[in-house]
């Protein structure tokens, strides 16, 4: 009963930390059409700034929920304006040059911050299941996650910004014909991205001592999770966080936590295959 | 031809002949130890170039072929001993792989940059479960695995038939020059066929050779498996320069590395990526002796830069530069024949 227990906390917070991670990419493809390989390097920018606010006595959670946020949406925009705009429909171009943000950030970190891990411990203790002891950070994480999703479905669906953002996706030229910029769109979407990666960083800081080449742990896992999604930003990422953290932790359990990743990116691959256009594309076509 | 705009050509012997003889004569002046590196780098580069410049292939997981070569090369020259079957499995296991995993895409009818997608998720598999392989229950044969120490001290390579004689140093050397140089034409020619101008028309409109009557898909599994051929033969190489192999050539800074020379060097071009290839590698070694700046720093502001700056690549760009100043000479000489005469004119009336 409690292994049960536990195998089904362990699910939940492995589905809250795909769709926390994957959050920001999601919102950027689904909208723009821009898959930002930089998108790792974004959330381990929010961890950093979490942990450097955090070593300077700045309260922990004010750190992580909003100092990450403002700092690497700040960093976004300065990409989305020096880079990235000149790059809009070149899928394959944006792709390489993200990527070269990537290695540039990387290297940028590495210079600043130096090659050591550094961490901040876990502001939650953990507590006790029959004979196991869990972390109870985990449940700060998945009450995040659902706060965030629940928040980002009313928004789109229920704000005037939403509906806007929803018109992008579905038609830019119209959305453009009716008035609203779209150069100013993307600006503010690609911000908004780079700041739920930061924000993702951030909650994530405590779990894992931060190096500058932790963004590669965090960019697989959430671009497999947004790619399989499809263009649908919260169906898309919810479904897919659901059954890729499923077999990743049942495997997990059964095996090693490294069979459990290969299952996690095998069947991506599978999925990938049989629905390019992502779960979305197949199926919950109307959702947001 | 439109969009990368450049056709093959033809060979240029006399530049090739005397590359020869430069490559020949450098053991006389310097050591080979980083030649040898900087060549399996160029061949490696070459291979992606081949599928992505003229087949349009984009591949974002090519370290996968490069990362099986060395890794079979090392499990069977444990297992075989003799050098000459492990070289050979090597070319075949990363085309096979390749021709499976191209075979699954293309016929799937997978678009461009989920197909980068998959390609990266087949080396990001393949990395972590060649990082996970520690201790004695991974062993393939004699040779074990080894997990994030790879394989340490396999028999390197020997000549053919006479497993004492061992080919390292200056020898070594000129083996892989002679590699290079034999992907080199043997890519040439792969494209002066009909086989490579059915890829370059593929490259230029996939549903215009398929309403044509080529099997596109068919055609693509095959430069796939090629290129992961050829990539199989530089990791082998290079599993045997290095003298171990481990999880590292399967990650994502090699795949990066790779890309970058190509776009860098130019997209339908074979001798720049090849080109870049030597010159950002010496450049990464050269960061290598120094602590102040970061590598990945300065391949990333390369990347950026050039994919904003000549999306090209530098070879093409570096043809069309010539050919707008030749272009610009004729039009002056032009010019300046039309004033002579002009001045010659008036002065007969005057």
């Amino acid at each position: 009963m409690d292994f049960a227990a536990i195998i089904v906390l362990e699910i939940l917070y492995m589905i809250a930390f795909l769709a926390l991670i994957s959050a920001g990419l999601a919102i950027v493809f689904g909208m723009m059409r821009v898959i930002n390989l930089a998108h790792g390097e974004f959330v381990m920018l929010g961890g950093y700034a979490t942990i450097a606010a955090a070593k300077a006595g700045i309260n922990i959670y004010f750190a992580m929920l909003v100092i990450s946020p403002i700092v690497v949406g700040l960093i976004g925009l300065v990409v989305e304006r020096l880079i990235v705009r000149f790059l809009y429909g070149r899928m394959i171009d944006v792709m390489l040059a993200t990527w070269g943000l990537s290695l540039l950030l990387i290297g940028l970190v590495t210079l600043i911050f130096g090659n050591t891990a550094v961490s901040v411990p876990a502001p939650i203790p953990g507590y006790q299941i029959g004979h196991y002891q869990m972390g109870g950070y985990n449940l700060f994480v998945i009450a995040v996650a659902v706060v965030l999703m629940c928040g980002m479905w009313f928004a789109l669906r229920y704000t005037r910004v939403g509906l806007v953002a929803r018109g992008t996706m579905q038609g830019r030229e119209i959305v453009a014909a009716l008035g609203y910029n779209p150069n100013t769109i993307y600006m503010l979407t690609f911000t908004v991205g780079a700041a739920l990666s930061g924000l993702a960083g951030g909650v994530m800081a405590p779990l894992t001592g931060l190096l500058p080449s932790a963004g590669g742990a965090y960019i697989a896992k959430a671009f497999i999770t947004v790619i399989t999604g499809g263009a649908a930003v919260i169906a898309g990422t919810l479904s897919t966080a659901a059954l890729l953290g499923a077999v990743d932790q049942l495997v997990s359990f059964a095996s090693t936590p490294v069979v459990g990743e290969i299952a996690m990116l095998g069947l991506a691959l599978i999925l990938l295959r049989l629905m390019p256009q992502g779960v979305t594309g197949q199926f919950f076509r109307n959702s947001t | 031809m439109t969009v990368l705009g450049f056709g093959i050509g033809r060979i240029r012997w006399n530049w090739l002949a005397a590359l020869v003889v430069l490559l020949a004569a450098l053991p006389l002046v310097s050591e080979t130890n980083t030649p040898t590196l900087l060549a399996i780098w160029a061949l490696f580069a070459l291979s992606l170039a081949l599928m992505w410049g003229y087949a349009g292939i984009i591949s974002f997981g090519h370290a996968a072929y490069f990362g099986l070569g060395a890794y079979t090369y090392a499990i069977a020259s444990f297992n075989i001993g003799e050098s000459t079957a492990p070289v050979l499995l090597a070319l075949a296991v990363p085309a096979l792989v390749a021709a499976v995993i191209g075979a699954m895409m293309f016929y799937g009818r997978i678009s461009d940059v989920y197909l980068g997608v998959m390609t990266l998720l087949v080396t990001l598999i393949l990395n972590r479960f060649m990082n996970a392989t520690a201790g004695d229950a991974y062993r393939i044969g004699n040779a074990r695995l080894g997990g994030f120490n790879g394989i340490p001290a396999f028999p390197t390579l020997n000549v053919p038939g006479e497993p004492d004689i061992e080919i390292y140093g200056t020898a070594y050397y000129y083996v892989v020059i002679v590699c290079l140089l034999a992907a080199y034409l043997i890519a040439r020619w792969i494209l002066t066929s009909a086989f490579g101008r059915a890829l370059i028309g593929i490259r230029e409109n996939e549903q215009r050779m398929e309403l044509l009557g080529y099997d596109v898909a068919a055609y693509k599994t095959a430069i796939f498996a090629m290129g992961g051929a050829m990539a199989g033969l530089a990791g082998c190489l290079f599993a045997n320069w290095a003298e171990i192999v481990t999880p590292s050539v399967f990650s994502l800074g090699q795949t990066a590395e790779v890309l970058i020379w190509v776009i860098v060097g130019g997209l339908g071009t074979l001798v720049g990526p090849m080109l870049a290839a030597v010159v950002l590698g010496s450049l990464k070694l050269a960061l290598g002796h120094q602590t102040v700046i970061d590598n990945s720093l300065v391949l990333g502001a390369i990347l950026i830069l050039v994919v904003l700056l000549i999306p090209r690549g530098f070879a093409p760009s570096f043809v069309v530069w010539r050919r707008r100043f030749a272009q610009s000479q004729v039009h002056r000489r032009q010019a300046r024949g039309t004033r002579r005469r002009h001045v010659a004119l008036q002065e007969t009336k005057q």
